[in-house]
């Protein structure tokens, strides 16, 4: 049996499984989702590079691996990539002006590690510049579109890589979190999208925004594929100083134990004011769904410093991209102004026109926390928030498996609804920032539709144990069927 | 709280990003309104909190000291805007 445009349809692991069976070859997979994935981006704008030729290769290397016997679950399997992710000799934007044309010398480790075990990298997927945003609409390349309806957003900032995952393009892909930016686009287009406990993963060769905050993490269709794709991405790095020395386990371990016992806390102050009624009533069956399968609900949890994240991640953040965008000064790479008047002036010439405007935005807001005078109010204060935040899922997590929220207050929204509203875009990321700021591992799983659109739900962890998420998430999928909706054909 | 349009220049100046009238004058409003939303975290008592810089403290993360090849040059100005002799070229500093 052929490859048939069905088996485009099918999960990284169900490829795994024809492929070393020998239903089809890596390269008529890579041929047909190359095929399938350029048709879509005139709709979707998902991606802003294709890797045709590195694929094509990969895929053939892929296929004698197979041949050899010498396969993993990612071997031969096609892979988009957030075009944050540092690609030797292919160019990495960040979907900035800053950064058109610039190519990297070195892989990040990430991508290294996914060639490592035979992933087939198809694509360069579009973002908010600099992973600066909820909807993937401040990007230099133009928005993404969400395939449920392509006159809203994806979410963002990793919109482009949830998209093409959501469109069936491609069964895998990586994006980057910082505040919500792989858990909300996630929600926003019905697939399982994970990030990793703070050093879990390597950031080594990700073009950095906030280092203290973020993680990159896996867009898949089920928990087995997520489970996958973070085995072969995690562990310590050498290159990464702030990667951690905790050993990476199986994370399929906790698969066929059921939801019986699981103790799920809920936390009501994230169900309160701006949760749209339709989230909440869909988070409320799936909740109801748990119980009714054994999970131990615990409506107690209290998250009072958490609902002050928002200010504290909006002083954090900036503060540290003011920092790390120090870099671009159109000097070494990217961008440059070379008619000022000064040296000085061409950088800010430079930045003042390779930035756009919410980068611009953050770098201030940055700069104004770090400054004299303010340092204490604002950047320190908000340090000392962080440590509450830390401490409250600490104790929530003392006596419970897993905290559940909504993954972002509403179903996706129109394109162009929030982009001139800097603040209500912030509050996209009510529900996910929090998180960053603690550190600890989160998922958002597909468990509604609202009118048609993708509801997703978040389940946070203790720190390390995402096999705990997996687990819940792959046991939740067994007794739904959320995880199986579709978006409506493309063209 | 308010930032005038001279404070919106001069965080400008410090981050050395140039920025046009129009620009300073939308970014005096937008950041006024982020910064009073901010204010919340007055309300909250820190007083005996420490700060936390990250998450999951990891200290003193050291490597071995092994040389090891840099980057061939030419791959560390491949993408140079100006470059010469080797060099990434840069405008005089001082006239």
């Amino acid at each position: 049996m052929p490859l048939d445009a069905s088996h485009l349809d099918l999960t990284a692991h169900e490829h795994a499984a024809h492929l070393r069976a020998g239903t089809y070859t890596s390269r008529a997979l890579t041929e047909a989702t190359l095929a399938r994935i350029h048709a879509q981006d005139g709709a979707l704008n998902a991606y802003i590079t294709f890797t045709d030729d590195l694929a094509l290769a990969e895929a053939d290397a892929a296929d004698a691996r197979l041949a050899a016997g010498d396969a993993g679950p990612l071997t031969g399997v096609p892979v988009a990539v957030k075009d944050l992710l540092s690609t030797q000799g292919i160019q990495t934007t960040a979907a900035s002006k800053m950064l058109e044309g610039f190519v990297p010398i070195i892989d990040c480790t990430v991508v290294q590690r996914l060639k490592d075990a035979g992933a087939v990298i198809v694509g360069k997927t579009n973002l908010d510049e600099f992973a600066m945003g909820s909807s993937t609409e401040h990007s230099a390349f133009g928005p993404t579109h969400n395939p449920w309806d392509l006159d809203r957003v994806p979410g963002g900032s990793s919109g482009g890589s949830a998209a093409t995952v959501a469109s069936r393009g491609v069964p895998l892909s990586l994006g980057t979190d910082t505040g919500g930016s792989i858990r909300q686009p996630a929600a926003l287009c019905g697939i399982v999208g994970l990030k990793p406990t703070y050093g879990r993963v390597s950031r080594f060769g990700v073009v950095a925004f906030a280092s203290s905050l973020e993680q990159v993490g896996p867009f898949a269709r089920d928990a087995e594929d997520a489970a996958h794709l973070l085995g072969a991405i995690a562990g310590l790095d050498p290159m990464d100083s702030t990667s951690a020395p905790v050993a990476v386990p199986d994370y399929t371990e906790r698969f066929g134990r059921g939801l019986d016992g699981l103790r799920v806390g809920v936390p009501e102050a994230f169900f309160g004011d701006g949760l749209d009624d339709d989230v909440r009533a869909a988070i409320e069956q799936a909740i109801a769904d748990l119980q009714a399968h054994g999970a131990i609900i615990d409506r107690s949890v209290a998250l009072p410093a958490a609902s002050a994240a928002l200010p504290v991640y909006y002083l954090i953040a900036p503060s540290e991209a003011s920092a790390n965008l120090a870099r671009y000064d159109g000097v070494k790479y990217g961008f440059s102004v070379t008619d000022g008047r000064s040296v000085e002036d061409e950088m800010a010439q430079t930045r003042g026109r390779g930035f756009g405007a919410e980068v611009k935005r953050r770098i201030m807001l940055g700069t104004y926390a770090l400054s004299a005078g303010y340092y204490d109010a604002y950047y320190l204060k908000a340090q000392k928030v962080r440590t509450l935040i830390k401490r409250e899922f600490e104790a929530a997590l003392a006596t419970n498996d897993v905290i559940l929220t909504p993954t972002s207050p509403s179903v996706a929204f129109r394109l162009g609804e929030k982009v001139d509203d800097p603040y209500a875009m912030y509050l996209n990321d009510l529900y996910t920032i929090p998180v960053n700021i603690a550190g600890n591992p989160a998922l958002s799983l597909p468990c509604g539709l609202s009118q048609g659109l993708p509801v997703g739900m978040q389940l946070i962890g203790r720190p390390f144990e995402e096999s705990t998420l997996l687990g819940a998430s792959h046991a939740y999928e067994q007794v739904t069927d959320w995880h199986r909706r579709t978006p409506p054909p493309l063209g | 709280m308010a930032l005038t349009a001279d404070e919106v220049r001069y965080i400008a100046k410090l981050a050395r990003v140039a920025l046009t009238d129009a620009e300073v004058d939308r970014l005096g409003g937008e950041l006024s309104t982020i910064l009073g939303h901010f204010q919340v975290l007055n309300d909250i008592d820190t007083s005996d909190v420490p700060p936390t810089a990250q998450s999951f403290d990891l200290h003193n993360v050291e490597r071995a000291d092994v040389t090891r090849p840099s980057q061939p040059l030419e791959q560390v100005l491949l993408n140079a805007p100006r470059r010469e002799d080797g060099y990434f070229r840069v405008r005089g500093v001082l006239d």
